[in-house]
């Protein structure tokens, strides 16, 4: 099931890459990065099954990691529409020359 | 890895999972609320926690419903309803043509390259010889397989991730912080 498995991990690390680049939400865009991690995780399970149980411990350490980064990334969301009133990516460009 | 009738039920439910994953995936990824692109990526996670069962990785999949579908996603949810984003004037919000053209070239050439990857021999000898994730959980259960090489090998690492959590913690709550006259 490795080659399967690799596959579906390519296809939704895929889709959250592509999500990324298009949508200007950044509730979604970040959503998709969770999605790109889960890819990760279903490829790092995968190859647990074959060379080894480290990878599924390496899986507990990306879920902790993107547990962090969701909690510090939504307060970074709220300050930002706390102080441009808006989530549209479009619309935050103080860092525009 | 099962063997005999079982294998056919196995491989059916693998592909049928990993479908619905994708599926989900890309009805989130084009879904214009907010809410109903969060419920379709719970169902992707669901569906990735099936994968991790049928993977031997019961623990893991566990861990996927409660963290991730569960914690996570409900994070976001609560984070969106706070926000009020939930109006039709926030949800036209894909790019213009360009971006969705850098967007599929960068798509095409990511699968490409992991194509690629997965068909790269690797020696036989690093794997483990087949079924013995299976064996060790009927041996020892499912966790202890994990356990062990989580508070021997990684200790480090994984004490260093407390203290991630803890300045994760710190700057959420610094973060949300209503501001008083700029102190």
């Amino acid at each position: 099931m490795l080659a399967e498995s690799l596959f579906f991990s390519a296809v939704l690390f895929v889709i959250g890459v592509v999500g990324v680049l298009t949508r200007r939400n950044a509730i979604i865009v970040f959503m998709c990065v969770e999605l790109m991690l889960n890819a990760v995780n279903l490829a790092f399970v995968a190859f647990a099954q074959v060379y080894g149980v480290a990878g599924q411990v390496f899986v507990f350490f990306v879920m902790t990691v993107a547990a962090a980064e969701a909690a510090v990334g939504l307060a970074i969301i709220i300050a930002l529409f706390r102080h441009n009133q808006t989530v549209n990516l479009q619309q935050i460009n103080l860092l525009k020359g | 890895m099962p063997k005999g009738d079982f294998s056919l039920v196995y491989t059916f439910h693998f592909y049928l999972f990993g479908l619905i994953a994708i599926v989900s995936a890309l009805l989130f990824v084009t879904r214009k609320s907010p809410v109903a692109a969060v419920l379709w990526l719970v169902t992707t996670m669901f569906c990735l926690a099936a994968l991790y069962v049928l993977l031997d990785a019961q623990f893991i999949g566990a861990i996927q419903v409660i963290v991730y579908a569960g914690a996570i996603m409900v994070v976001f949810l609560f984070v969106i309803m706070l926000l009020n984003l939930g109006h039709p004037s926030e949800l036209a919000d894909a790019r213009g043509a360009g971006w969705k053209l850098a967007a599929g070239a960068v798509g095409i050439a990511l699968l490409a390259e992991v194509f690629t990857l997965t068909r790269a021999k690797i020696p036989d000898r690093l794997s483990l010889p087949p079924g013995s994730g299976a064996q060790d959980i009927v041996r020892e259960g499912a966790i202890a397989p994990i356990a062990r090489p989580l508070f021997t090998e990684y200790l480090l690492a994984f004490e260093l991730t407390s203290v991630l959590l803890l300045a994760a913690i710190v700057g959420a709550v610094v973060l949300g912080r209503r501001r008083q006259d700029a102190s």
